[in-house]
């Protein structure tokens, strides 16, 4: 078996096996279900969306539903490994409370998200004076979900001043594939990025 | 009545009885020394006895789960949306079976069964029942049929009370639970509707402290109201507005005491067919024993550690309007489950229809339910072809 999604497979290079996983929007499951038959991680997902729910379940993936946005108090303090959370935490109503409660929950976590200083957002910003509408990024302003959009430095700073620190950090294109120029200036030529963040 | 039995139906269904003579220790510290137990099964069991799904009724509920006693039978069982060919429990996969639980009035033995002793019937003195008493008798006819390990216990409101108690007291006994519209012990307010509905029985003057056998009369009256007070706790405020709103049964308002509105006529009807075939003292007895589930209790009160025996994968389900069992009582067992580390998916179900909501069809409740199962059905043939393999080997 393999992962699709690339950031996917950056991802569970990052998880030791027989750690327990939290992850958070889990959509059907393919990444849960990966660590559980490769790494015999026992996890559970989080989602909202009722066919990503029966799809997960199909799966043998442990899928509960839950709303992000009201928290995660009903997991104990450090009872994770890791928690997870792919392209989402830019449609929090709150990603720094989210991230606090991710840190609170888990020993560490990865999170995933677009970087709206990207080279194309702001040549598209710039030349056509319009919110910018690419791959990673498919929404118009008014329908889009995602209501916090970041660039990397942003994110830093938000870790910097929260006292979490960034164990690693992966950048590339919306295939997440390096590029010298992604690694020399990653805030102007990344696309997407996988934080692993830490206390 | 069906003219045609529906494709999609396990079809005409015999009950069945099972007498046990060991006798069976009661929580209240009685001891059952012979009884019976009615059920029926669907389906075919494998060679190898792996695919059993034993089915928990609910407060009301019977062994008639799915298909017909006969072609004159106006509906079918209880849970005949769920349980047939093709359907969420597919019986051409699993053997199905459901019992009447001890204490009840479809043919297992209950109050209304005469007491060997007295050679009348039990009546009032017939031992107050609790979960782990059901259990522990369902433990005996899974012995009884010759079924060591349940693929599934399936029960939704009191039966998936059951199916918890079940998880939790008989962990290698089962391999997979699913806990539909369930709480993991009752609230106040549903203890409360529970004593207004027991009130309504026992303030009734046929109900002569529970002997009104003796005296050729029931307590009509009081179960009409337990009906009906139950009745409102199972619709949701919704559902009632949705089916009567303020629609009366004639044109005008007749400053009168007699029914006027639509939702007075229902609640009525409800109230008057149930009082005619339920048991009034079983209906005692059932409220009972669902003021006294708390499986936590044995456990210092700590779900947790009661879940943590559990071995077995959970499916649990609750429904959106459901106010008698919110969906956050779901999500405590749920969140005890995770705690413990268990395997466990949950999903709360969009419905209007209040806790019926388990028994009504409903599209994503199916796909959920029916992924689950499939999964189990699926574990069960796996269960089966290495055991041959094994076999073979020798």
């Amino acid at each position: 078996m393999h992962l699709s999604r690339p950031d996917l497979a950056i991802i569970q290079n990052w998880i030791q096996p027989n750690s327990r996983v939290l992850d958070l929007g889990c959509g059907s499951g393919d990444l849960l279900d990966f660590l559980k038959q490769k790494k015999q991680v026992h996890g559970y997902g989080l989602e909202i969306d009722d066919q990503k729910i029966t799809e997960c379940v199909a799966k043998g993936v442990n899928v509960i539903e839950q709303n992000l946005d009201d928290g995660l108090s009903n997991f104990k303090d450090q009872s994770y490994d890791v928690v997870v959370m792919t392209q989402a935490l830019q449609a929090m109503k709150r990603p720094d409370l989210m991230l606090e409660e991710m840190l609170r929950v888990g020993k560490e976590c990865i999170v995933t998200f677009p970087n709206f200083a990207y080279w194309r957002c702001r040549f598209y910003l710039a030349v056509k004076g319009e919110m910018p509408v690419s791959k990673s990024l498919p929404h118009t302003w008014y329908n889009t979900p995602n209501i916090h959009l970041s660039t990397f430095r942003d994110f830093e700073q938000l870790c910097k001043s929260r006292n979490m620190h960034i164990i690693d950090r992966a950048v590339g294109n919306s295939e997440h594939e390096s590029h010298w120029a992604t690694n020399l200036w990653p805030n102007l030529f990344g696309e997407v990025a996988i934080y692993r963040v830490t206390r | 009545m069906p003219n045609a039995i529906p494709e999609d139906s396990v079809g005409i269904v015999e009950p069945q009885i099972a007498r046990f003579d060991t006798p069976l220790e009661l929580t209240c510290g009685r001891t059952l020394d012979s009884y019976e137990l009615i059920y029926e099964t669907y389906g075919t069991l494998n060679s190898d006895r792996s695919n059993a799904v034993l089915i928990c009724h609910a407060l009301s509920g019977t062994h008639h789960a799915a298909g017909y006693h006969s072609m004159d039978d106006r509906k079918p069982g209880w849970w005949d949306a769920y349980i047939g060919p093709g359907k969420c429990i597919d019986t051409n996969r699993f053997y199905v079976v459901c019992l009447n639980n001890l204490g009840g009035c479809s043919g297992s033995t209950g109050p209304t069964s005469i007491d060997p002793k007295t050679g009348n019937q039990y009546g009032p003195d017939f031992p107050v029942m609790t979960v782990p008493d059901w259990v522990n008798s369902q433990v005996r006819l899974g012995e009884y049929l010759g079924i060591e390990t349940w693929a599934a216990i399936v029960g939704g409101s009191l039966g998936g009370m059951q199916a918890l108690q079940w998880s939790i007291n008989h962990p290698e006994r089962m391999r997979n639970t699913v806990i539909i519209a369930a709480a993991p012990r009752l609230t106040a307010q549903n203890i409360a509707f529970n004593e207004v509905a027991r009130q309504a029985i026992m303030s009734d003057p046929e109900f002569h402290d529970g002997r009104y056998a003796d005296h050729n009369t029931i307590p009509r009256h009081g179960l009409r109201l337990a009906r009906m007070v139950g009745h409102i706790t199972y619709l949701s405020e919704h559902s009632m507005g949705d089916k009567f709103g303020r629609d009366l049964r004639t044109d005008k308002i007749n400053f009168g005491y007699d029914v006027e509105f639509q939702v007075e006529s229902y609640l009525r009807y409800q109230g008057e067919t149930f009082s005619e075939s339920f048991d009034a003292n079983t209906y005692l007895l059932m409220t009972k024993a669902l003021d006294y589930f708390d499986p936590a209790a044995a456990f210092g009160g700590d779900l947790s550690k009661a879940v943590a025996q559990a071995k077995s994968n959970f499916l649990l389900v609750s429904f959106s309007t459901d106010w008698r069992f919110a969906p956050s009582r779901s999500e405590e067992i749920v969140n005890a489950l995770t705690e413990a580390g268990r395997n466990v998916s949950y999903a709360c179900v969009e419905s209007p229809h209040g806790h019926d909501a388990f028994l009504i069809p409903n599209e994503r409740y199916e796909a959920i339910f029916s992924a689950f199962m499939q999964r189990v059905a699926d574990q069960a043939e796996n269960v089966q072809a290495t055991e041959k393999g094994e076999a073979a080997c020798i």
